[in-house]
């Protein structure tokens, strides 16, 4: 699908948090499939470069972005209100890939690794897969919601909240039950869900971030070394099969 | 309409908007944007004689109205551009600029010669990556060290030749001249300032190579007054870079002495700014009463 560069409009922004927001905006058409994302910015000169922001869900008409704020540029998003004009770039990256899904997969998040899986789940729903989800918290639960009406089981895990089990969220993780795992999240946590597949001969993709500028894959500020070479975390990524990027997995 | 058209070392331009390396790739991510012929030029990323993986790590970061870039020169290498990025490139009605970089002498003058003999229109000699250990910026800060370098490259390449110049020279009016004096047809000027940015919370650089480019809008006001200094002191011609983010930017350096610019880091902040820069220059160019851009060259 054709990648786009486009003016839009926030419908709404709304703090679900202390520090996590979950943003909607007019799509215009863009594409977005499961585990893109977008290049968003609402300033003119005042930030150089744009955001990377994965869609947390998507209507025929509007696109969703939950987000933390992390930096100047999330923090700019966050005062972002209703009306508010904001430049998307996207849908960026490969998406998670969604043909070679079948049966029973598990999708694991942490933290701001969750919302993305959200679409994820969707989709696959859609297309007959049976879908758990697995979602790692540091304390405030957010976005479970958005798994239910797609997920037949959700395991929630938080390192300091008092919901679910209390711990890291791959302790919970059997993947002998799944034809592929799928996770987003802390790199720790994504190299862990990939030894423990690689354990049971499950394939898994983990969905990689990094600092970048163009979003397309002509700068290549965003390159990191895999076992097939170094790839594009933007365009070649943000998906990546687990055992290109772990040795061990 | 203004007219646009400038020319530099005989080559034609369309307009004097050209993509700066290492900001563009070879074009084909941009061209799903907008059609970049509408492009005075591209200049291809950095290429060196052998492929390059560049740099582990971070390797883009936000600054105050800028950036830093420690990607290292990661290129597929003369051979793959010249076998698979050349024939796309040239699908497009804009001037080809072959940028390349080098680790020692003979890397220089065997990809100089090997670009020489293909289809480009001109070749920017990269004598200015802050990023590559023992290469590339290590030859463009002595002027001494830059003409012998230019002087070998020379005597390979027939293609008009452009000398990309860095700010971290040690004078760069002398380096320009030298420049100048061993065979350079034009110079462009400036790469990106040697800068260094610290993690407080890890107590470690930003960036593995511990130094890093500093691009964008910062570092406009010395790039301007760097293409000044340079323009006046040589006889070739100049092209202009370094923070440029508008038309009006690019009149100034015009006016400054560059017979074009290059625009890099503002492809990021606005992805067609190509496009809507060149638009935008047609029209400043009706509005300041200048029928020819040719005419405000090197005004002051």
């Amino acid at each position: 699908m054709a990648v786009k560069y486009f003016q839009s409009t926030v419908l709404s922004n709304i703090q679900i948090t202390d520090d996590i927001f979950v943003m909607t905006v007019l799509r215009h058409g863009a594409s977005a499939s499961a585990g893109q994302f977008f290049m968003l910015k609402c300033w003119d000169q005042e930030l150089t470069l744009m955001r990377p922001i994965s869609v947390f869900q998507a209507t025929e008409e509007h696109l969703l972005f939950m987000y933390r704020i992390v930096g100047q540029g999330t923090r700019k998003l966050a005062m972002l209100q209703e009306g508010d004009p904001i430049s998307l770039l996207g849908g960026l990256g490969n998406g998670y890939p969604l043909e070679e899904l079948h049966g029973r997969i598990a999708v694991l998040g942490g933290g701001v690794g969750i919302p993305p899986l959200s679409l994820t789940a969707r989709m696959l729903q859609a297309q007959g897969c049976t879908v758990d989800a697995y979602l790692g918290y540091r304390d405030q639960l957010f976005a479970l919601d958005a798994f239910e009406p797609y997920c037949a089981d959700i395991f929630v895990s938080s390192e300091q909240g008092p919901e679910g089990y209390r711990g890291f969220i791959t302790d919970l993780l059997k993947p002998e039950l799944y034809d592929a795992v799928l996770t987003c999240g802390p790199e720790v946590m994504m190299r862990k869900v990939a030894q423990l597949c690689a354990a049971q001969q499950v394939t898994c993709w983990c969905s990689m971030e990094h600092r970048m500028a163009c979003g397309i894959g002509a700068c290549l500020g965003c390159s990191i070394p895999t076992s097939e070479g170094m790839k594009r975390v933007c365009k070649d990524g943000p998906i990546f099969l687990s055992t290109h990027l772990f040795q061990e997995a | 309409m203004a007219n646009l058209q400038t020319s530099v070392n005989g080559i034609p331009f369309k307009n004097p908007i050209i993509a700066a390396s290492g900001t563009f790739g070879f074009g084909e991510e941009y061209h799903q944007l907008f059609d970049v012929s509408c492009l005075g030029g591209i200049s291809s990323k950095g290429l060196t004689l052998k492929p390059k993986d560049g740099n582990l790590g971070i390797r883009v970061y936000e600054t105050p109205s800028g950036m830093m870039n420690s990607v290292g020169l990661q290129n597929p290498g003369i051979e793959a551009f010249i076998e698979h990025y050349i024939p796309v490139m040239r699908q497009w009605d804009t001037v080809l600029i072959a940028n390349m970089g080098g680790h020692s002498m003979d890397d220089y003058v065997t990809g100089a010669s090997m670009l020489s003999e293909a289809d480009i229109d001109m070749l920017e000699l990269n004598i200015s990556c802050p990023n590559v250990k023992s290469g590339g910026m290590a030859f463009g800060i002595k002027a001494e060290v830059a003409a012998e370098v230019v002087a070998a490259v020379r005597k390979v390449c027939h293609k008009p030749l452009i000398v990309k110049l860095s700010p971290n020279a040690e004078n760069i009016v002398e380096m320009a001249k030298a420049c100048e004096g061993a065979g350079a047809d034009s110079l462009s000027l400036i790469n990106t300032f040697q800068a260094m940015a610290i993690d407080i919370h890890r107590r470690k650089p930003i960036f593995n190579n511990v130094y890093a480019g500093l691009s964008g809008a910062a570092i406009r006001p010395i790039a301007l007054r760097m293409v000044h200094s340079v323009a006046k002191a040589v006889k070739i011609p100049v092209i202009g870079l370094g923070g440029i983010t508008s038309a009006e930017d690019a009149l100034a350096f015009m006016m400054a002495g560059a017979s074009a610019v290059q625009i890099g880091t503002v492809n990021f902040t606005t992805p067609d700014a190509g496009k809507i820069i060149v638009e935008e220059l047609n029209t400043l160019c009706e509005q300041e009463h200048i029928e020819s851009i040719q005419d405000i060259v090197g005004i002051l």
